[in-house]
């Protein structure tokens, strides 16, 4: 007998990450869900993004990785609360693992909680966490025919930090190509040009960041 | 890479609709899945047959049907292969038909009596 089952698959993720939506609001805290792939920079924006922001709002970090606590180290030397999640072998964070990370986290006063996906340009486009958006890294040296490749990555992320821009003159990275590629893929997706090396950009994204945070209020 | 994840979210629906159809066996599971999400089928096949052992669904086939990206342009009409957002002839916006389903779509089953 052949019966009719029109569901989403991943539902019961959309279920967890509704709750864990449900949590952050409850708490006032806005969510940044950063992916990218490995190498790309993540965890050294997020260093410097902390530096830079961590005395004007309370803020909190999950860390999520394949394995080691490597970036969870590297993030609390900054003395703010972080978690570290290990996926032992998942992809992508998902609702779930996240909903475990909070436990070890207290929200109580937190204004924003950075969670660092797992370095992939595919599955975390598909598992939503909660978060209020999802902010992707992409930098100069991975190419720039990503958005044609990627596509999804750029269409669920509503902004995309472009790093490394410093080594522009050292590679073959057409800007122009690339903000056409982009732009087609998804023309609502805004770009930040940034360095974490040499600090170019970060304003920028800190404002806009700090333009999300207000809205949230 | 996240076809694991799917698999086990495919497995929990039909593990409850089995339960709910007091079915002794799936026989067959047909899936819907977008050419944007990244899904490869025979990936997907694998972990579901992996995940299925000692399961209602041990044996099933898992047929994966993949659906190719479609968008509409008011002016342009509709496109077939084109990951875009914007027209890749007249530059408008166009709206995304179908290529990211993750849908299960219906399930054979075996012994099964209606449930009340």
């Amino acid at each position: 007998m052949e019966v009719k089952v029109v569901r989403e698959i991943l539902e019961a993720n959309e279920v967890i990450a509704k709750q864990n939506k449900e949590l952050f609001s409850q708490k006032g805290v806005y969510v940044l869900n950063l992916m990218g792939a490995p190498g790309t920079g993540k965890t050294t924006l997020l260093e410097k993004t902390i530096e830079m922001v961590k005395d004007r709002w309370p803020l909190a970090v999950i860390e999520g990785d394949i394995a080691t606590s490597r970036d969870a180290e590297r993030v609390a030397r900054y003395g703010v609360q972080v978690v570290q999640i290990n996926t032992g072998g998942a992809c992508h964070l998902d609702g779930n693992m996240v909903r475990e990370g909070l436990k070890a986290l207290n929200l109580d006063g937190i204004r924003l909680l950075l969670v660092e996906n797992v370095g992939n340009l595919v599955c975390p486009a598909e598992f939503n966490i909660g978060e209020d958006d999802k902010v992707m890294v992409l930098s100069v040296t991975e190419g720039d025919d990503k958005p044609l490749k990627y596509p999804l990555m750029f269409q669920v992320s509503s902004l995309l930090i472009l790093n490394k821009v410093d080594l522009l003159p050292y590679v073959d990275f057409d800007l122009e190509k690339f903000r056409d590629f982009t732009r087609k893929v998804n023309p609502r997706l805004e770009v930040i040009e940034v360095s974490c090396k040499t600090g170019q950009g970060l304003q920028r994204w800190i404002e806009w960041l700090q333009g999300r945070l207000e809205g949230r209020r | 890479m996240h076809e694991v994840a799917i698999a086990q979210g495919l497995l929990e629906i039909v593990k409850e609709q089995a339960a709910l159809y007091r079915a002794q066996k799936v026989t067959k599971v047909k899936v819907k899945v977008g050419a944007l999400t990244g899904v490869l089928p025979e990936a997907l096949r694998f972990a579901f047959e992996a995940l299925s052992r000692g399961e209602v669904t041990e044996g099933a086939v898992l047929e994966v049907e993949v659906m190719p990206v479609k968008v509409r342009c008011e002016s342009c009409g509709v496109m077939e292969g084109v990951p875009f957002l914007l027209c890749p002839n007249c530059g408008g916006l166009v709206e995304m038909l179908s290529g990211r389903e993750l849908q299960i779509e219906s399930m054979e089953i075996e012994d099964g009596g209606q449930s009340s």
